[in-house]
C-alpha cells in the first residue's frame, strides 16, 4: 500500500516505515511530483543497495571486506522489510544478523588471522564455470516465469500492518506457533553443547 | 519511469538474484568463512520472498517462517564456525580445496 505521508492513514499509531517516508519526503526538493512513488523509490535504493553489497561480499578478497559489506547488506535488506511494514522482522535482522552471527564471523577471522584468498593453484575447475551458469540460468527461469504469468498481486495486503508487529508476532508465536518455538530452543541448545564440543581444545590425558 | 507501487513480482526476482549471488559465492570462493557469509546471502534471499508472500497474501504465517530460520541460521552459525575453528586446528588452513582428506 502506497503511503507516502504520514498521518494520510487511519490508524492512529505510526509503523517505523512512514517516518523514513516522511524522511524521504521532507529531503526531497521535487517532492511535489515524487511523492506517490516514494515506496518505489526506496525499493530501487535498498534492492540496488543489496544486490551491489551481495556481489562485493562475494568478490571481495579480504574476508574482513566481506564480512563488513555483508553488514551493510544486511541493513539493506532491513530496509526492504520495513518497505513491506514487517517490522518485527526487520528489528530481529538487524540484532541477529548484524548484531550476533556477524560479530561471531568477524571473531573467528580475527581469531585464525585468515589473510587475502590467493587464486587456486590447479586454475579455475570446471564445477566452478558450471555452478556459476546453472545459477545464472536459476535467475533467468524465475525471471521469465514471472514476467510470463505474473502473480498479479500489485499491492500489499490491506493487513499488512497489523501482521508485521511484535504485537502479533509474539501471540501467534505462542498459540499457533508454540510447538516450533520449542522445538528451536532445544535446537539451540544442542548447537550451543555442539559448538562447544567442537571447539574445545583436546586435553591429552595422562 | 518507476510504478506507483512495487508488485510482488519484483521481490521475487530481486530475492532470486540474491540468492544466485550466494550460489555464485559457494561454488567460486576457496574460503570457509566466505563460503559460509554466501550460505547467509541465501538464506536471506529465501527469508526475503517469505516475507514480500506474508505482506502481499496478509498471512502472518511467512513472517514466522523467517523467525525460526533466523533461529536456525544462529545454530548453524556457531555449529559451522566451530566445525571451521577445529578445522583450522588440525589442518593450518581454511581453503576447501586444501582439505581433500575425504576425496576419493
Amino acid at each position: 500500500m502506497c503511503t507516502p505521508l504520514i498521518g494520510l492513514r487511519a490508524e492512529p499509531l505510526a509503523t517505523p516505515i512512514q517516518f523514513v517516508y516522511l524522511a524521504a519526503f521532507i529531503s526531497l526538493p521535487l517532492h511535489g511530483s515524487l511523492a506517490v512513488s516514494l515506496q518505489s523509490l526506496l525499493f530501487a535504493v535498498f534492492a540496488i543497495g543489496a544486490i551491489a553489497s551481495a556481489i562485493a561480499t562475494i568478490t571481495r578478497k579480504n574476508p574482513v571486506a566481506s564480512a563488513m559489506t555483508l553488514v551493510a547488506h544486511f541493513f539493506m535488506l532491513t530496509g526492504l522489510y520495513l518497505t513491506l511494514e514487517a517490522q518485527f522482522v526487520a528489528a530481529v535482522q538487524v540484532l541477529v544478523y548484524a548484531g550476533a552471527i556477524m560479530v561471531l564471523v568477524v571473531f573467528v577471522i580475527m581469531l585464525l588471522n585468515v589473510g587475502r584468498e590467493s587464486q587456486a593453484s590447479g586454475g579455475r575447475p570446471l564445477r566452478t564455470t558450471l555452478g556459476t551458469l546453472l545459477a545464472v540460468l536459476l535467475v533467468g527461469m524465475i525471471t521469465i516465469t514471472l514476467a510470463a504469468r505474473p502473480t498479479g498481486l500489485n499491492q500489499l495486503a490491506a493487513n499488512a500492518t497489523t501482521i508485521g508487529t511484535t504485537e502479533a508476532i509474539g501471540q501467534s508465536l505462542f498459540t499457533t506457533y508454540l510447538f516450533p518455538f520449542e522445538a528451536v530452543s532445544l535446537l539451540l541448545l544442542a548447537a550451543l553443547i555442539g559448538a562447544v564440543i567442537l571447539a574445545k581444545r583436546h586435553v591429552q590425558e595422562g | 519511469m518507476l510504478p506507483t507501487s512495487i508488485p510482488l513480482d519484483y521481490y521475487l526476482i530481486l530475492s532470486a538474484l540474491l540468492f544466485v549471488t550466494g550460489v555464485i559465492g559457494v561454488v567460486t570462493r576457496r574460503n570457509a568463512i566466505v563460503i559460509f557469509m554466501s550460505l547467509e546471502l541465501m538464506l536471506n534471499a529465501v527469508n526475503l520472498s517469505l516475507v514480500a508472500f506474508s505482506s502481499f497474501l496478509g498471512d502472518i504465517a511467512g513472517q514466522m517462517f523467517v523467525f525460526f530460520i533466523m533461529a536456525v541460521a544462529a545454530a548453524e552459525a556457531a555449529v559451522g564456525l566451530a566445525i571451521v575453528l577445529s578445522l583450522f586446528r588440525n589442518k593450518q588452513t581454511v581453503y576447501v580445496d586444501e582439505v581433500n582428506i575425504m576425496k576419493w
